[in-house]
């Protein structure tokens, strides 16, 4: 089924059933309990894990696979923004046509940037995407005003063509839409205390997501996966060996180039706007970060990752001071300070330091990723604790029995 | 007429004369033996071969068609092989996908988008590159990651990956360079087997007179980048030129 093996079937059965069901496992506090600040199960966040998750999948095609470090892969994701804006401006508010336009603008342009960042690798492979992308950032915030409305951004206007949906009536925007059905409806669930969200514009990201991610499945592992891989592993012997590693690495190239065009349109249309700042440098970074905090090269890691930050800006970002005097409320008044004090550095602004020591600690303990802890996490349950790599195992040649040793002398 | 013609190729590196005027001749199915002092221009020899470098001078012809020009995976495309000094394999792979690459190669070429096929939906190039592991003894080791091997089972799986493509000439650097007695010894006999069983011709780059004896049915020794003398393996031995350039050094050892 689905050309999948057992394993990879189960795999992708797994992911279906936690992506539907995330607006109930982010929801795990009651309402109004201390705890409910930790909740994320309200659409705008859920829709950015989905989103930066096809994002970060896609990313890892290039990095995981062929081990060229894009650096500017956040271009991608805002020439998808735009191109989704403008469809909608000129053609309809349904997403579907939105996206398409999205993915086909970003492969091209992944094509051609990636033509001419790949005739260098390594560092300078990086420092070519990163020139590409902060070029494109410029261009989108100066030159290009009339295509991308400079710094405020793309948006709609009442008097926008939109050819298909004709005449907008009112003096309200439209609202995006898949077939007349809004993105932002939400269906609502009052059960056990807690209040579930269950949002239009969620559950289409989702579907692409997993759609998504079942093409990175299959990619993984056909046989132009395998020449990904040898692409990282050993491009001399590719050469040798008859083949030509530039148009896999290519391939890859727009293939990652068209997922973050992908995720770029989805941004758009859950909220159809598209400014500059999505080019940014930093948001280039952040897709590295996702892909390595989650575990490079892993199917799973990628979106794990980009779960696991995005959930730690809406969250931590959101506590402040005034959350923290709530909860420490029970210390005496000097330790309080003091404790506040500590946490805030952590927490509102600060959510950027707890990302920082999420990292560390990853990349130094498990260089593996997330799911590499997850991994050991398992083993660990299965296995017991007993050996931890192979010079755990008795080895009696070189390390005989002491006692015998000793008696054979 | 030779299956691999080499005319009058010189190179020079800046001020360096690596090779100069070197007239070559490979024979169709035969071992044909280069050797040579250390900075005679062997592996310069060699590189100017498979495309590496571009000769200033001469001709290089292959089956009747030249290479001269030609990228290194086209060169390969048109029939050589080349098995690396230190050996080349891809490391993070098991062996079976290090098999299953130049399978593809040979049948696909250069490229060829496979991006939603299943690997096992490819019985016939999995039976042909488990036919060849069989053959070269490591059968057993298919699902090992390739860098985690020994040098000489690193050496007979570059080997089999290359002779997996049904080269016509297969190209050996040094073949033998910093290996145990034993895994020489192997991969002698290894290469003798091949030479036996197989249609192909072998150009090979060695230091280690056992080996070039035990194989070579010529030998062209090359010094200070031209060939000095080409024969047979009886009467270089024989030869007091090539003593003096070469073996004299080696044999007061």
């Amino acid at each position: 089924m689905f050309g999948l093996n057992k394993k990879d079937r189960s795999f992708l059965l797994i992911v279906i059933a936690l992506t539907l069901l995330t607006p109930i496992l982010l929801q795990p506090f009651p309402a109004g309990s201390e705890l409910a600040q930790f909740n994320g199960g309200y659409p705008d966040l859920m829709q950015k894990i989905a989103i930066f998750g096809i994002f970060a999948v896609g990313f890892n095609i290039l990095f995981g696979l062929t081990g060229y470090l894009s650096f500017g892969h956040a271009a991608f994701l805002g020439i998808g923004s735009y191109a989704a804006v403008w469809m909608m401006k000129l053609l309809t508010m349904n997403v579907i046509p939105a996206i398409m336009l999205a993915m086909v603008v970003s492969g091209l342009f992944a094509a051609a940037i990636g033509y001419v960042s790949l005739r260098r690798s390594g560092i300078y492979f990086s420092i070519l995407t990163l020139a590409f992308a902060q070029m494109s950032y410029k261009m989108a915030y100066s030159v290009l005003t009339p295509l991308t409305n400079g710094e405020t951004g793309l948006q709609l206007a009442l008097d926008d063509p939109r050819i298909l949906d004709g005449a907008a009536e009112g003096s309200s925007l439209p609202v995006t839409n898949i077939f007349g059905l809004a993105m932002n409806s939400s269906y609502k669930l009052e059960a056990l205390g807690r209040v579930f969200t269950f949002n239009v514009g969620y559950y289409f990201c989702a579907f692409i997501a997993i759609l998504a991610f079942y093409v990175a499945i299959r990619l993984f592992r056909s046989p132009f996966g395998m020449m990904l891989r040898a692409v990282k592993s050993n491009q001399q012997r590719m050469t040798y060996t008859g083949l030509d590693p530039k148009p896999y690495t290519l391939a890859a190239f727009v293939i990652s180039g068209m997922y973050a065009g992908l995720a770029g349109g989805l941004l758009a249309a859950m909220d159809p706007l598209a400014g500059a700042d999505r080019m940014l440098w930093t948001a280039s970074g952040e897709v590295v970060i996702m892909t390595i905090l989650g575990g490079a090269g892993t199917l799973m890691g990628p979106v794990l990752g980009a779960g696991v930050i995005k959930y730690l800006e809406n969250i931590f970002s959101k506590i402040n001071e005034g959350v923290l005097h709530g909860w420490f409320s029970f210390l005496p008044d000097g330790v309080e300070d003091v404790v506040i004090w500590i946490f805030a550095r952590f927490t509102g602004e600060g959510w950027h330091l707890t990302l920082g020591v999420t990292f560390m600690l990853v990349v130094t303990f498990l260089p593996g990723g997330l799911i590499e802890g997850l991994r050991r996490l398992s083993k660990r349950i299965k296995h017991g604790s007993q050996k931890r790599d192979k010079y755990d195992d008795p080895d009696p040649e070189h390390r005989p029995d002491p006692g015998k040793r000793v008696a054979g002398e | 007429m030779g299956i691999l013609e080499v005319k009058g190729v010189g190179k020079r590196f800046g001020g360096l004369q690596a090779l100069g005027d070197v007239t070559l001749s490979i024979e169709e199915n035969t071992v044909h033996a280069i050797i040579g002092p250390n900075g005679a221009g062997k592996s310069t020899l060699l590189n100017c071969l498979v495309g590496k470098l571009i000769p200033d001078e001469g001709s290089v012809t292959f089956a009747g068609t030249s290479v001269l020009g030609r990228k290194p995976h086209e060169i390969n495309q048109l029939g050589i092989s080349r098995v690396f000094q230190t050996p080349e394999i891809f490391g993070d792979l098991t062996v079976m996908e290090n098999m299953m690459i130049p399978c593809f190669a040979k049948r696909d070429g250069a490229f060829r988008m496979h991006a939603i096929e299943s690997m096992e939906q490819e019985a016939e190039l999995i039976a042909k590159a488990e036919a060849m592991l069989a053959d070269v003894g490591m059968l057993e080791k298919r699902e090992m990651i390739a860098s985690s091997m020994s040098r000489g089972d690193k050496r007979r799986l570059e080997i089999a990956m290359c002779l997996v493509q049904e080269p016509k000439l297969l190209l050996l650097d040094e073949p033998t360079a910093g290996m145990a007695r034993a895994d020489t010894n192997n991969t002698i006999a290894l290469l003798k087997e091949i030479k036996e069983t197989r249609d192909i011709t072998i150009a090979i780059i060695e230091h280690d007179m056992h080996v070039v004896f035990s194989l070579a049915d010529r030998i062209t020794v090359l010094a200070q980048g031209t060939p000095l003398v080409e024969d047979t393996p009886d009467n270089i031995k024989g030869n007091p030129k090539v003593k003096e350039a070469y073996l004299g050094e080696t044999q007061q050892v």
